[in-house]
């Protein structure tokens, strides 16, 4: 038989009707995530035309984009953005309780980012599709499952049919070669892969991640590195599983159980690509000379090392990026100071990127003027930072401990920067007012982010790490 | 959801030369709070056409926009990426836009768009240029022939999902073949099980 893909197998055991010149495949999807913000029109949709939601166990629901990080005030009533943000809201648990399907409603303590959740509650397993109207479900891929952003229109489909039309995208294979240096984040390789390929260069492809480097990440470096799949233009991007994926999977609320447990991993085990299997396109990236990464521009393919110096622009499209950035060239990014700190997001809200950032920030303080915003990925991560004192760290530095939600990265809550403001964004996208109008981001590693929220600007976090590091051996 | 069939179009074009104009630009989040599909139009590209305080930005090629004359937007390479948010295609039709014209034209942009009645059209970088060079340029696109005719008599041919354009051309639902197969994906669940 000839090699196969993770890829291949992945998507050949869910097509229902196989691809023709004429209509895209069929195919079956095994985990549909829903949130308030993509999922109303599709709703709306199977109302016109009177049709049930097929598979409602199938669909779970969540609020964080539009919902605020403030707690409620005395009277139980939160702080919304909008009255339509709030009415967003209530069409959600409307229509999860019409239609039957499970929703972390906002006072469920299993609430949170959807692609924090997901993998969190066990419902993201290896060999799964998911789907959800939402670009950075490439996010799940990291589990060995195929996942990926679909429009409204899908999600309609989904509830309707629990399938989607999608023909097969091409695959490609990105090496991360040997060792990432002490202080190199899975964020770091990211926005390393993005500024190699560009914006678009995983257009049309489906992105599998391997490597020494890759393996050698825990399972939230390895969501991180699949979340930003789509800032190079790839909707799918994906990780073989391994023990570390099963370990993390394990016991939790929806992992498969006793004799199950075992079938399972059984099967998870014979999904990793198999020797020679081929790939429309192969990169390679030599992790041991990566460093922590920035951006500077108003695409995520704008990336560089933290302790180099801006480019010179070399397109009129680049002179207004640097523009806007207030950025000119050959300046180093060690001499631009921040005004704002972002903390969060589906790319870097775990449990780990918050130990990551505290490990900075413990015993000192966010920069006067400055001002710190560390938003948990879900209830769950809120619930374990608070049992290690991460919240008191972060407080202690004088940053801003909140509530559950997407924040800062999509900036829909009310949780901005005020124009022309620099902020240091854990987030996935710098592009124009992408966190209020006028606003300048700057991705970032948490790390990062908190060694720039403590010098006020832009800085390099391993001196920090190291120091940390060193004191943790004297001790 | 069905759509009046799309044959052909002609129309003047308005040009954004921006590289990866972005779903943020298309349709600015702080206006995703809405629960319908309709009159998103109003906010399409909002930040390109409004200053801060609310005015006009007359420098914006947006501003003179005429739904009958200019149906077809002209952008730069990568556009749509960011945000699977299919307000980006709605706003775009409800503005007036028929049809976008790219040199690459992001995955999810792509779908999302196909399947509002906006169509998406990829060309070579030759052609691309040009209409970049020459905004209001009167153009037809006939998606029965798959081809896209310039002034001056110029012509491409440019590819398009086949499904999707028998969609376009016959004013079928996706959500209708789908729902035709599903003795097949009722069939694949129980062989799984």
């Amino acid at each position: 038989m000839k090699p196969q893909s993770l890829f291949d197998k992945l998507w050949s055991r869910h097509v229902v009707v196989p691809e023709t010149r004429e209509a895209p495949a069929v195919l079956y999807i095994d985990l549909h995530l829903i949130h308030e913000v993509t999922s109303p029109q599709a709703f709306a949709a199977l109302k016109e035309r009177k049709l049930p939601v097929r598979r409602p166990a199938l669909t779970i629901a969540t609020l964080d984009h539009s919902t605020p990080t403030t707690p409620p005030d005395g009277n139980g009533a939160l702080a919304y953005a909008t009255p339509e943000a709030a009415a967003q809201v209530q069409t959600l648990i409307r229509n999860c309780r019409k239609h039957d399907i499970r929703l972390l409603d906002l006072d469920d303590p299993q609430r949170g980012i959807v692609h924090v959740i997901g993998p969190e509650l066990g419902l993201t397993q290896p060999g799964k599709t998911v789907v959800c109207g939402d670009s950075h479900t490439s996010t799940h891929g990291a589990f060995g499952a195929l996942a990926f952003g679909i429009g409204t229109t899908e999600v309609g489909h989904v509830l309707a049919t629990q399938c989607v039309l999608q023909r097969k995208p091409k695959s490609m294979l990105v090496n991360f070669n040997g060792e990432t240096p002490q202080g190199v984040t899975a964020k770091d390789m990211a926005l390393a892969m993005i500024a190699e390929i560009g914006a678009d260069g995983g257009q049309g492809y489906a992105i599998e991640f391997a490597g020494g480097a890759v393996r050698a990440l825990s399972m939230e470096g390895r969501m991180t590195l699949c979340n930003m799949s789509i800032e190079a233009g790839a909707r799918f991007g994906m990780v073989a599983p391994d023990e570390t994926t099963f370990d993390w999977v394990k016991d939790r609320q929806y992992a498969p159980r006793g004799p199950a447990w075992a079938a399972a991993l059984k099967a998870w085990r014979a999904l990793p690509s198999d020797y020679g299997a081929a790939f429309d396109k192969e990169i390679d990236i030599d992790a041991s000379r990566l460093r922590p990464m920035i951006t500077y521009g108003v695409s995520p393919d704008a990336a560089a090392p933290v302790n180099g110096v801006s480019p010179a622009p070399r397109s009129d499209e680049e002179k207004r990026a640097a523009e806007y950035m207030r950025i000119e060239a050959d300046r180093p990014f060690s001499d631009i100071p921040v005004d704002r700190v972002f903390i969060g997001s589906c790319t870097n809200s775990r449990l780990s990127d918050l130990r990551e950032a505290a490990t900075v920030m413990r015993g000192r303080k966010v920069r006067a003027g400055v001002t710190a915003l560390v938003v948990p990925g879900s209830e769950s991560v809120r619930r374990a930072a608070e049992a290690e004192n991460l919240h008191l760290v972060f407080i202690e530095a004088g940053a801003e401990w909140r509530r559950p939600g997407c924040s800062m990265c999509i900036a829909m809550n009310g949780d901005q920067g005020a124009p022309g403001e620099l902020v240091i964004s854990t987030s996935n996208r710098n592009f124009v007012g992408r966190q209020g109008k006028g606003v300048r981001t700057v991705l970032a590693s948490p790390a990062t982010a908190a060694a720039s929220a403590i010098e006020g600007r832009i800085a390099d976090p391993r001196p920090y790490l190291q120091e940390t590091r060193e004191m943790a051996d004297a001790v | 959801m069905r759509f009046k069939p799309l044959l052909s179009l002609t129309s003047k074009t308005i040009v954004l030369p921006q590289d990866n104009i972005d779903t943020d630009q298309i349709i600015p989040a702080r206006f995703l709070t809405t629960t319908s599909r309709k009159g998103l139009g109003a906010f399409a590209f909002y930040d390109w056409r409004y200053d801060e305080d609310g005015a006009i930005r007359e420098e914006s090629p947006l501003d003179s926009h005429d739904p009958v004359e200019r149906a077809i937007l002209v952008a730069g390479s990568n556009f749509g990426c960011g945000s699977s948010r299919e307000h980006a295609p709605w706003a775009l039709a409800d503005f007036g836009f028929q049809a976008v014209i790219s040199s690459d034209i992001a995955d999810i942009f792509k779908s999302n768009a196909l399947k509002n009645g906006l169509l998406p059209v990829e060309v070579d970088q030759k052609t691309h240029q040009r209409l970049l060079n020459n905004p209001g340029e009167e153009l037809t696109i006939d998606l029965e022939k798959q081809t896209v005719r310039l002034s001056d008599g110029w012509q491409t041919v440019f590819e398009v999902e086949p499904f999707a354009r028998h969609c376009l051309l016959e004013g079928v639902d996706p959500l209708g073949h789908l729902m035709n197969q599903m003795s097949l994906i009722e069939q694949f669940e129980v062989e799984r099980a």
